[in-house]
């Protein structure tokens, strides 16, 4: 019920994304020069991938250093708070945040034509407008906070809940943002370079006073997580003891909210509007999947922003024509596909390895168990050859199958190939392996039924699963429990130390027909 | 009783007087009166919906009381705060938050360390003491997600423990744990009354409460009886607490509440 309600709201989401391509989309179409005016790109000349790097790593132009000291700052504050934001379970709330700033940002845009000569004596002139970063950033910084305040008072007031609340923040500030934006476009004079950025953002678009009010933004952020770390921790873990413990929890969120309003902002002039919810949430997402420490989910969401942020300022610098946001988005999700596939503990892909390599090793481990329990029928002794056709009678399959279960055996140094692969001999360490399993087996079945009371009959199919599964710690506790291991409940010897180490005459050393009784 | 002015109520863990509280202004708990003496170990006990938990909470300030007052150890609630230890219930966190048992321990002593501070090896040693007092050090370093619901209690009480309180609130700390902790958990609540602490805590099973309470708060919105277990535990006095909702009550609330909306 709840999901269906979180996905509608995710696909209302959706909607007022597309909304927003198109309102871009005419944007575009309005003034075609200044959208494509001031990329990164303008400086390249060079062709050679190799030397556009260079160029770029070098640092030698300025839009290309602000454009890189940009995304960087940007990737330490979004990946900071992104992690709050994600364990807090909050990234709804962040993608609204970054929607709601629009209108601020088109309000404090137009503010920079106001010139007050007095108290009351104020006029606009739109010959005046400029992009003042100070302005934009307090009117975004209003326009989120009211959003927030919003979406808090349907919740309060109304029996709406909180996805809708904010799907319907969401939309209709981002509406008066963009109305707010083409209103501004369709001005007569002005500078107006930059106001399209905002949408898709364009990394070449930051400038020295731009870089300085992200620098103090961002120090602010690293400040404030060092500072109150222990603080934000336990009131995002534990609510409710945070309070008990007099920490004032409502006024940690709301400052908590008001920074992730302050990183959406500095943000928005590299990733845009439309995408900067995911600079907050996809390093920290990523992050969350690979560690489970909190702190080093912070310095690896902040690796991983500064990561995805750099990347995409370089893409743009390539492509001139593509705008920062989504290549620095790409690049993010393209972090977290590989957490996702390939992270080592939770990972998609290595999860699958891990399962294969198990059953490979499950299945070795049964074909040197059939070998041990072919050379136990015959009352054999661990030098002697097993054949192809005795292993496969003993598996129950066909030869074909059962070679090549040998020639796996054989790679791994367990058994050797005699006769083009028609009878098999143990090595030493296959038959300490082959014992160690039977016996994990045996002990097992024996401690189910003298422990746990289980009849003897019902034992064996369990005792094959957890034979492979059996460690050395659990095997010492078995023998502890078990006051004589030396047969198992159907009455077969269990093999002990000594028949582990057994010494092994090569079977190269000895003549043909060796007396298996001597 | 010898309640002279001198002592200004500060042997006294909790007294509480007259509190009314609810959830959006729609009382759970009427006229709470209570005053609970030192190194007692008091079972609260009631039916769902009884206002067991609120009334922990509304002790501690979490759900704001409409009128009446709680004075701990003759305070307020927020001066005497460091006195005070609180184990809530299990499922109010989110066991996938990445922190291991030791962190989620440490922030019992977060409110010893205060603002802008880091805890020092004294509040790990502390931290590390309780964590064995629990039987769970072996387990410090593991990831919270990866525990059993037993071990899970376990943990928030050891932070309970490492909060170094005079008296404790604990909110349904038997619920879902196996029969072990249960036994650990109610040896580690009589070690703690035999060095003075005072505990409440909510119980939801009737046949130990018998057992394992000195005191027994009978609770149905009201109290409906406090007092030795042996005195308290009476046919009369559960069928008083548990025989239906107070009809009347429970309306009254319900009008209450949507006056309020």
């Amino acid at each position: 019920m709840n999901q269906q309600r979180k996905t509608l709201a995710k696909r209302g989401l959706g909607a007022v994304h597309a909304l927003g391509l198109l309102a871009v989309f005419s944007l575009l179409a309005v003034e075609p020069e200044s959208a494509w005016a001031a990329k990164i790109g303008d400086v390249a000349e060079e062709t050679s991938l190799g030397q556009q790097a260079l160029r770029f790593f070098s640092f030698r132009d300025p839009s290309v250093r602000y454009a890189v000291i940009g995304s960087v700052l940007l990737g330490i504050s979004c990946g900071l708070l992104g992690c709050f934001i994600v364990v807090r379970k909050m990234a709804l709330v962040g993608d609204t945040l970054s929607h709601a700033v629009l209108p601020g940002v088109a309000v404090g845009f137009l503010f920079s034509g106001v010139s007050a000569s007095g108290l009351f004596d104020w006029s606009f002139d739109v010959a005046n407008i400029t992009k003042n970063p100070a302005l934009i950033f307090c009117g975004a910084v209003v326009a989120g906070v009211a959003g927030t305040f919003l979406v808090n008072t349907l919740k309060q007031t109304t029996k709406i809940k909180e996805d809708s609340a904010l799907g319907l923040t969401l939309a209709s500030f981002f509406a008066v943002g963009i109305c707010l934006l083409t209103m501004i476009q369709d001005l007569p004079t002005g500078n107006k370079s930059g106001i399209d950025k905002f949408m898709f953002g364009q990394a070449a678009a930051i400038d020295e006073d731009d870089i300085r009010l992200m620098l103090a933004v961002t120090l602010l952020i690293v400040a404030v997580v060092f500072v109150f770390y222990k603080e934000l921790l336990v009131t995002s873990f534990d609510a409710g003891f945070a309070r008990s413990i007099a920490l004032p929890s409502e006024w940690i969120h709301h400052g908590l909210m008001l920074l992730v309003a302050f990183a959406v902002v500095i943000a928005l002039q590299a990733v845009g509007v439309v995408l900067v919810s995911a600079m907050l949430i996809t390093p920290a997402a990523t992050a969350y999947l690979l560690t489970d420490r909190m702190h080093r989910m912070l310095l690896l969401a902040v690796g991983f922003g500064v990561g995805s942020g750099v990347l995409g300022a370089f893409i743009s610098f390539l492509k001139p024509n593509i705008p920062t946001g989504p290549c620095m988005v790409l690049g993010a999700s393209a972090l977290f596909a590989v957490a996702f596939f390939g992270g080592p503990r939770h990972g998609v892909l290595t999860r699958w390895w891990r399962h294969v390599s198990r059953s490979k090793r499950v299945q070795r481990e049964n074909t040197l168990k059939a070998l041990f329990q072919v050379l136990e029928r015959r009352d054999a002794e661990p030098e002697d050859s097993v054949s192809l056709k005795e292993l496969a009678e003993r598996r129950r399959e066909t030869p074909d199958e059962v070679s090549g279960q040998a020639s796996a055996l054989k790679q791994h140094g367990f058994v050797t190939l005699h006769e083009e692969g028609k009878k098999i001999l143990f090595t030493p360490s296959g038959w300490q392996l082959a014992c160690t399993i039977v016996r994990n087996h045996r002990l097992w079945e024996l401690y189910l039924t003298n422990a746990a009371n289980i009849a003897a009959d019902h034992v064996h199919d369990d005792a094959e699963k957890i034979e492979h599964l059996l460690g050395d710690d659990v095997v010492r506790e078995l023998e502890r429990m078990l006051d004589d291991t030396t047969r198992d409940p159907h009455g077969r010897a269990i093999p002990g130390f000594a028949d582990i180490h057994k010494p092994f005459t090569p079977a190269a050393a000895r003549p043909s027909g060796y007396g298996r009784n001597l | 009783m010898t309640d002279s002015p001198a002592t200004n109520g500060e042997d006294i863990p909790l007294e509480i007087h007259d509190l009314t509280a609810g959830y959006h202004k729609k009382p759970v708990l009427w006229g709470i009166d209570l005053k609970v003496p030192k190194g007692k170990l008091v079972g609260v006990v009631g039916p769902n919906g009884a206002g067991k938990s609120t009334l922990i909470k509304a002790i501690m300030g979490l759900v704001p009381p409409s009128s009446g007052w709680v004075k701990i150890f003759g305070k307020t609630y927020n001066e005497n705060r460091r006195r005070v230890g609180y184990v809530p219930q299990r499922e109010s966190v989110d066991w996938d938050f990445p922190v291991t048992v030791m962190d989620v321990v440490m922030m019992g002593r977060y409110g010893h360390v205060g603002w802008f501070k880091r805890p020092k090896k004294a509040d790990r040693d502390i931290a590390r003491d309780c964590l064995d007092k629990v039987k769970m050090l072996p387990f410090a370093k593991r990831q919270i997600s990866n525990l059993s619901g037993g071990q899970q209690q376990r943990v928030f009480l050891a932070r309970a423990l490492a909060q170094e309180s005079d008296i404790y609130f604990m909110d349904e700390p038997f619920a879902g744990v196996d029969a072990a902790t249960e036994t650990a958990i109610i040896s580690l609540l009589h070690e703690l009354r035999e060095k003075g602490k005072t505990l409440l805590v909510v119980h939801h099973d009737l046949p130990t409460a018998r057992n394992y309470f000195d005191q027994l708060l009978l609770l149905n919105m009201r109290v409906v009886a406090y007092g030795e277990t042996e005195k308290v535990f009476t046919y009369e006095l559960l069928q008083k607490t548990y025989g239906g909702r107070l009809t009347i009550l429970s309306e009254v609330a319900d009008a209450v509440g949507q006056r309020a909306k």
